[in-house]
């Protein structure tokens, strides 16, 4: 009996640890990006889908926050984060360049 | 007959209410402004919210257009009071009218079908211009009329409204709501209506406004489970509507059938019943599916001084959506299959004309539409359908709506589509049955009363800029539209004033509509518009231009609100001035020279006044005046000395009939 519920357990964790490697293709995942206005939305919107996986990316200002729905057998959320940081938009894992930066409209201007 | 409505009871039971719904519906309460118009919507689509409603008199969804400057509204006829809408200069028959996305004034409810909504119910309206979303069908042509009515779950526990009039017309509306559970809550609305003094103010022998009385029930259930993304309404209405118009002494019990006195009776009896089923995806909010089913029975019985007319239909619509995305949601599609089924039963008796007209039509259709939004300044919406109609045959529905935003605070719209549909010209012309007419279809080969169906394309282009006009916030929006009839059900009145002639032929309707709106002070808004028609029919004896319409249109009006103070107290002010210029009228000049009209009407000014007062978030008062003015037209009914010879006519209706009306009401809530 003792056996039996042993491979059960062991089975079971398995299952977990299969479960996660599995790459879901609807995954949600959320990232801080810093910004400020309409035009900000615009371009790290526009980053996001220029990576292919991501079906959704909407930002909001109040909360600095990128929400994603990503295909993460085609690309995986810090993507997402490169392509972002690369328009100028610090990213909570990336920081953008300081050239991305300073090419920004200064209404834009996040680290003032 | 009650088998059949169980039946389809039965049958009906799933419904729709898309993802897109939900999401207007809360868009909608972030603005304060009461008639919404998005510079980022593809779609030339303007909301009237329910504070819109509260601006006027505005008893049912027909009189609630009176603020709007997009929707003109017409007189119907001398007898029913009856108001016609109309845009882009085309009548309702042209325009697609649904209630909550479902199809609702159609085919044998064309000519009343939109005073039985009553004002009260009503949350929302969209009204779009142009080809429209193929998703609902491939009758429209010239717009969209949707109707939002309040839903069950963001409804207050009790609400009453009660109204009276000096045309002696009373209303009364109630609602209760009943949170059940978290899941489930349902409304009952009730509305009655009733006019019971006969009143001829212009003294040809003839009512004003007829008696009348209706009672109209509604009850919805809605479910709804975020967590699991399902939705669901189920809605059951019926109505019962009875009018009595004609000479002052006429009596329905002694006189009908006689030539004593020249009277009519119109009775309409209606049952709706209407699922829908609606499923987001929990862990892809931009997937969802839609079921919409709708069952209607719908029937008029109705005589006009000795003319006959009766009409029965029902029908069943269903509509399966699918809404996703390609890739992202910068590419999302809805696609999906439609059905509608509908079985006319009308008679018709009338001295040149008379049998019956029974009919079934079904159609099964299937569309797709395509929209793509780079989230900045271009959208577009392409869509397709194609249908099985056993009238009109196989055919392809397509539609285009494009939307670019050059700079700020500018829109540039443009449209494009085909519609086709069948002219129930007996039901959607009436008013014609009121008059010594002799009805004549010259077709006779045709699919339908031996007419060919119509098929028209609609165009158009749009551009609103808003701007800072002396640091006060402004827009501008000049529209021009265009429809062309390859095909169209012609209702001729130029060729004699003893006859109604009915053939197929072409047509089109130009329209352009310069749009100005500026908040002069903090809470007083002006809005106004300038509309040109220019409407060409080839008739038989050439072309010319339609009777009955404005070539030149100017609407204003003027709104002003108090700040709220304690307790939710404030005064609200409201002004609407309409300005219509001479119309063609219908050709009477072969008759004796009392009973003639000149070629066209004079031009003359309307102007309707409210002044609401909010005792407190629960409790306001309302007072108003239509047709402040005064102005009626001085002979509305022609030959009303003696109705059953062959001059009498009371279709040629230009202006109002009756005079200036007060009226008074208020609206108590329980939150």
């Amino acid at each position: 009996m003792k056996n039996l519920l042993f491979i059960v357990f062991v089975s079971l964790i398995g299952f977990a640890a299969h479960a996660q490697e599995k790459k879901d293709k609807n995954a949600k995942r959320e990232i801080i990006v810093k910004g400020n206005c309409e035009m900000c939305k615009k371009r790290i919107e526009k980053a996001a889908y220029s990576i292919s996986g991501v079906k959704s990316a909407v930002w909001t200002a109040e909360n600095q926050q990128l929400n994603l729905i990503v295909n993460e057998q085609k690309s995986s959320s810090i993507d997402v984060e490169e392509a972002v940081s690369k328009v100028g938009h610090d990213t909570q894992n990336r920081k953008a360049t300081d050239e991305s930066y300073s090419n920004l409209h200064h209404c834009c201007a996040y680290k003032c | 007959m009650i088998k059949y409505y169980a039946l389809f009871l039965v049958f009906i039971f799933s419904f729709a209410v898309t993802a897109q719904d939900t999401l207007k519906a809360v868009e909608i309460k972030t603005d304060d402004n009461s008639i919404k118009k998005s510079y980022r919507k593809t779609t030339n689509t303007a909301t009237m919210t329910s504070k819109e409603l509260l601006k006027a008199a505005c008893c049912n969804l027909a009189e609630s257009f009176e603020t709007n400057p997009s929707i003109d509204v017409n007189f119907s006829d001398a007898l029913t009071g009856t108001k016609q809408i109309r845009m882009l200069g085309l009548t309702s028959p042209y325009l697609m009218i649904t209630e909550e996305n479902i199809p609702s004034v159609r085919g044998a409810s064309q000519a009343y079908g939109l005073s039985f909504t009553p004002g009260t119910w009503i949350e929302s309206i969209q009204i779009t211009k142009g080809a429209g979303s193929v998703v609902n069908g491939f009758e429209s042509i010239s717009g969209q009329i949707n109707t939002e009515l309040i839903k069950p779950i963001s409804d207050i526990p009790f609400f009453l409204n009660a109204y009276g009039s000096t045309d002696s017309r009373y209303e009364v509306n109630t609602h209760f709501n009943k949170k059940i559970s978290d899941k489930w809550s349902s409304s009952l609305f009730v509305h009655g209506n009733t006019r019971v003094e006969k009143m001829d103010r212009n003294r040809d022998g003839f009512m004003d406004n007829p008696l009348g009385k209706q009672i109209n029930v509604l009850n919805r259930w809605q479910y709804t489970n975020a967590e699991k993304g399902w939705v669901s309404f189920v809605n059951l209405r019926y109505l019962k509507d009875e009018k009595q118009t004609g000479e002052l002494d006429f009596n329905p019990s002694r006189d009908k059938g006689t030539t004593n006195y020249w009277g009519s009776e119109i009775n309409s009896e209606r049952l709706d019943v209407s699922t829908k089923l609606g499923y987001v995806f929990p862990n892809m909010p931009y997937q969802s599916i839609g079921f919409q089913n709708a069952f209607t029975s719908h029937k008029q019985d109705s005589y006009f001084g000795l003319n006959d007319y009766q009409i029965t239909q029902r029908s069943f619509y269903s509509n399966l959506i699918f809404n996703s995305i390609i890739n992202n949601t910068m590419n999302k599609f809805t696609s999906g299959l439609n059905f509608t089924y509908d079985d006319y039963n009308e008679r018709l008796i009338l001295p040149s004309i008379s049998g019956n007209y029974d009919r079934i039509d079904t159609s099964v259709g299937a569309f797709f539409e395509y929209t793509y939004d780079n989230n900045d300044n271009f959208s577009l919406v392409a869509g397709l359908r194609l249908d099985q109609h056993n009238r009109l045959g196989a055919f392809a529905t397509p539609r285009l709506h494009l939307r670019y935003n050059p700079w700020e605070k500018g829109v540039l719209r443009a449209s494009a589509g085909r519609g086709k549909r069948l002219a129930n010209i007996f039901a959607e012309n009436q008013q014609l049955f009121a008059s010594s007419r002799v009805f004549d279809i010259l077709n006779t080969k045709g699919k339908i009363y031996g007419l060919d169906p119509e098929i028209a394309y609609n165009y158009g282009v749009s551009f609103m800029q808003g701007f800072q006009l002396f640091n006060k916030t402004a827009d501008i929006t000049f529209d021009f539209y265009r429809t062309d009839f390859q095909n169209q059900a012609i209702v001729d009145l130029y060729a004699s004033p003893q006859q109604a002639l009915f053939y197929n032929g072409k047509s089109f309707a130009n329209s352009l509509q310069i749009e100005f709106n500026i908040e002069l002070v903090k809470h007083l808004n002006l809005r106004s518009a300038y509309k040109h028609y220019d409407i060409q029919i080839e008739y038989s004896s050439g072309t010319a231009e339609r009777p009955l319409q404005a070539k030149h249109r100017f609407f204003t009006n003027l709104s002003f609100e108090t700040h709220i103070v304690e307790k939710g107290r404030q005064w609200k002010f409201d002004f609407t001035y309409n300005w219509l210029g001479k119309q063609r009228l219908p050709n009477t000049a072969t008759n004796p020279i009392e009973n003639r009209f000149p070629d066209y009407s004079p031009s003359f000014s309307l102007m309707n006044a409210q002044i609401t007062r909010t005792f407190s978030s629960t409790f306001e008062m309302y007072a108003g005046v239509e047709n402040l003015g005064n102005y009626t037209q001085e002979k509305a009914i022609l030959g009303n000395e003696n109705p059953f010879g062959t001059n009498f006519d009371t279709s040629i209706v230009y202006a109002p009939v009756f005079g200036q009306m007060f009226y008074a009401g208020l609206r108590f809530k329980i939150k």
